[in-house]
């Protein structure tokens, strides 16, 4: 299955710079550990022996943004938080993802009032929301394997 | 709030750091909002000599979601989803307090037998909580394999949440005048499936932890605080306990029928962290007891109030009666009035006294809905016992305070 | 409410004046603004209430005399009593003395007055805003305030909404 079947009996393979760049990418995901609320709980449970994200190669939380490339926006964001949010967003190396978790991240949720921010797609872009309130953590793997496929389509133009 | 003003401005903090600080003499250090050890979006400014903590100075309000606010502008009914996001690690507890408020606010009955599935569901709850503590304080500490082992467990109790309620973790399970619907027949084996393996689990904590002397370096002899200076400080819960007073709400003011149990209320004498870890260690096995008790007497007969100004028909009666239908038309579209004055509920959740202060106008909405949480009082007493303290052991006061951010900013 | 209660509002009411009201076995006693410290310290010294459980407020806007009533909520661990306080206050800038002197707790339940209600409560040690960004404009929990209530999008409305929806750079 997979690259020996490609492989034959040649020894070679060929493929584009761009599938191995991606391919490489999808394969060391490394999330920034960066809980905000209810959600956190649930990304914790998705990296605990139940449901295991480790099994996919994005287990390996980094408390420092300079570590990670994918940002968890596992909560509501308040607006106290909203510029603390884009700092550690700006802090993080190119490429970086953003995965926004649960109904509050996403739109606000349940809290359309003056302290949340109607989405966190207004301060940081968003490659892949998940809902729910809080998501199942299978909802968050499912989520981030999403984005790996999303990955594999990236071009050298978007790069650039 | 713009970025520079997370800066630190000596000037307006001039008050709070030693002069030390104004010559440089002293570092400032910015801990958190995004730290892992500050179990959320906690800031903690600290003054460092060297690794010596001279002041730490919290900042919270960084998930301030403006509940109270919000739940004004909501039925009693409706504004209960807002109770479980509060303290997401206690979301039945929270509910809890809500319904017995609104209970006690427009005098409303509880069938027995809802009260004692309330009374089950609260204990697994506290349960699950210890467990995310247990699991998220060794880890600061550096023992990683309990978080894995404390998540496990976790998991068997929202299995059985998610049995009854539909939803994992934000279950509003629990409804003004009793439960949102029967609990299923699977639920009395599944939870006696779970207290009957639990205790061996508890068992494989404390061998991990009581004899483990880099645990015991790192939580015996810090963040001491008296039974004096945490009554003054308002201090509740296990943190409390861990100070020498059985001091439990449970059995202070029993609420939901608690007073037909038998439990004790767990106290050391230290009153350091390890102290207030040995309470809740201790409490898992109290509230199986709890637990047991109530699986035992379990009543039968209705879950929710038959009282249909406050309570809904069940849907079965709206084919039939016009009298249920009027009845389920009023409540869903306008909701039930309360009177015009206050009462204050207090009930026990797993970090302390979780009061509701609740307010009616003679409307259908609350007037004024403010919730006194726990972990707010009591991270007040932090700069105070952190004081003189190395980084580190800051990571495990903070750990045996057991805040939720959820809870402190509201 | 329970008998032991008795005597502290009966004290409450020759010492301060305090008027005295009961709600489904809780009682509450009303004081004036200036007595409230002197309360305090007599609840906690002669009465043994050494537990300040809560402090909050209610907006009772458009009305003016008294706009606010500052709630506070004492516990006597020892009898097991609680007592709800309740002090009126005049006007949209109303002042509370502080109670962190009595009651330490008092700090940030106090600071959690002035940054929801605005109530400026006077002789505090640290007042500054506590759970809003310190450069908030307005008291989010004053009931003049707005609920900040944003526009929900729908398919019908998306694109309208979409336009004027913040966006980041990246």
């Amino acid at each position: 299955m997979g690259l020996e079947q490609k492989l034959g009996n040649m020894g070679i393979v060929t493929t584009t710079l761009e599938q191995v760049v991606n391919w490489s990418r999808t394969r060391a995901m490394w999330p920034m550990l960066f809980g905000l609320a209810c959600c956190a709980i649930e990304m914790m449970a998705s990296q605990g022996a139940d449901y295991d994200a480790s099994r996919f190669g994005m287990e390996l939380m980094r408390a420092s943004p300079r570590q990670a490339d994918l940002m968890i926006v596992a909560g509501r964001v308040s607006r106290k938080m909203a510029p603390v949010l884009r700092r550690l967003y700006d802090q993080m190396p190119s490429p970086k993802w953003v995965v926004s978790m649960g109904d509050c991240a996403s739109c606000g949720g349940v809290f359309n009032n003056y302290a949340i921010v109607q989405g966190v797609d207004e301060i940081v872009p968003v490659d892949v929301y998940v809902a729910g309130c809080p998501p199942r953590p299978e909802a968050l793997i499912h989520g981030i394997m999403t984005l790996h496929e999303k990955i594999k389509g990236e071009t050298f133009k978007d790069w650039a | 709030m713009t970025i520079s003003q997370l800066e630190i401005t000596h000037d307006e903090l001039k008050h709070l750091v030693s002069e030390r600080a104004q010559t440089g003499e002293t570092l400032l250090l910015n801990m958190g909002p995004q730290h892992p050890s500050t179990h959320g979006v906690l800031r903690l400014l600290l003054e460092l000599d060297g690794e010596i903590v001279v002041n730490c100075i919290p900042d919270i309000g960084f998930l301030h979601t403006g509940i109270e606010k919000n739940m004004e502008a909501k039925t009693y009914e409706k504004a209960e989803v807002m109770t479980d996001r509060l303290d997401y690690l206690n979301t039945m507890g929270n509910n809890l307090a809500y319904c017995l408020a609104v209970e006690k606010l427009v005098d409303l009955d509880v069938p027995e037998r809802a009260q004692a599935i309330r009374v089950i569901f609260a204990e697994l709850q506290r349960i699950a909580s210890h467990l995310v503590w247990l699991g998220t304080h060794a880890l600061d500490l550096a023992a990683m394999s309990m978080f894995f082992y404390c998540l496990n467990q976790r998991e068997r109790i929202l299995d059985i949440m998610e049995m009854c309620a539909g939803q994992r973790m934000m279950t509003t399970y629990f409804r003004p005048g009793g439960l949102w619907r029967d609990v299923p027949a699977e639920f009395v084996p599944a939870v006696r499936a779970f207290i009957d393996s639990f205790p061996a689990e508890v068992d494989l904590y404390e061998g991990l932890l009581d004899k483990n002397p880099i645990f015991l370096d790192r939580t015996k002899g810090i963040g001491i605080y008296t039974t004096e200076e945490g009554i003054a400080w308002g201090i509740t819960g296990p943190s409390l306990r861990g100070s020498g007073i059985a001091y439990d709400l449970r059995k202070e003011e029993p609420y939901s029928g608690y007073e037909q149990y038998d439990f004790e209320v767990c106290t050391e004498e230290a009153g350091d962290v390890y102290a207030r870890y040995r309470v809740r260690m201790r409490e898992f096995r109290e509230s199986l007891k709890i637990v047991r008790q109530a699986l035992d007497k379990l009543p039968g007969g209705a879950v929710r109030s038959n009282n249909r100004k406050f309570v809904p028909p069940p849907r079965a009666e709206l084919g039939e009666s016009m009298e249920a239908v009027i009845h389920h038309f009023k409540l869903w579209t306008e909701g039930f009035p309360a009177p015009k004055n206050s009462i204050y509920m207090p009930v026990e959740s797993p970090r302390g006294e979780l009061g509701v202060l609740l307010e009616g106008d003679g409307g259908p909405k609350p007037y004024r809905c403010h919730w006194r949480t726990p972990s707010f009082v009591n991270l007040q007493i932090l700069p105070k016992i952190s004081k003189g303290c190395y980084v580190a052991d800051l990571v495990a006061i903070i750990g045996s305070i057991d805040i939720v951010l959820g809870d402190t900013d509201r | 409410m329970k008998a032991e209660l008795q005597p502290v509002l009966d004290a409450l009411q020759s010492a301060f004046g305090a008027h005295i009201s009961e709600f489904r076995e809780q009682a509450k006693a009303t004081l004036a603004v200036e007595h409230i410290v002197e309360a305090a310290r007599t609840l906690r010294d002669a009465h043994g209430f050494n537990m300040l459980a809560g402090l909050s407020a209610v907006d009772y806007w458009p009305e003016r005399q008294p706009r606010f009533h500052a709630v506070y909520e004492f516990k006597n661990i020892a009898q097991k009593l609680r007592l709800e306080v309740r002090v009126p206050l005049d006007g949209d800038e109303p002042k509370l003395p502080t109670l962190s002197e009595v009651f330490p707790n008092a700090n940030w339940h106090e600071r959690e007055l002035w940054d929801m209600f605005g109530i400026h409560v006077t002789e505090h040690p640290d007042l500054r805003r506590i759970l809003m960004p310190a450069d908030w404009v307005g008291h989010p929990l004053r009931k003049d305030y707005p609920l900040g209530y944003e526009e929900v999008q729908f398919s019908f409305n998306f694109k309208e909404i979409d336009q004027r929806k913040p966006r980041p750079q990246d």
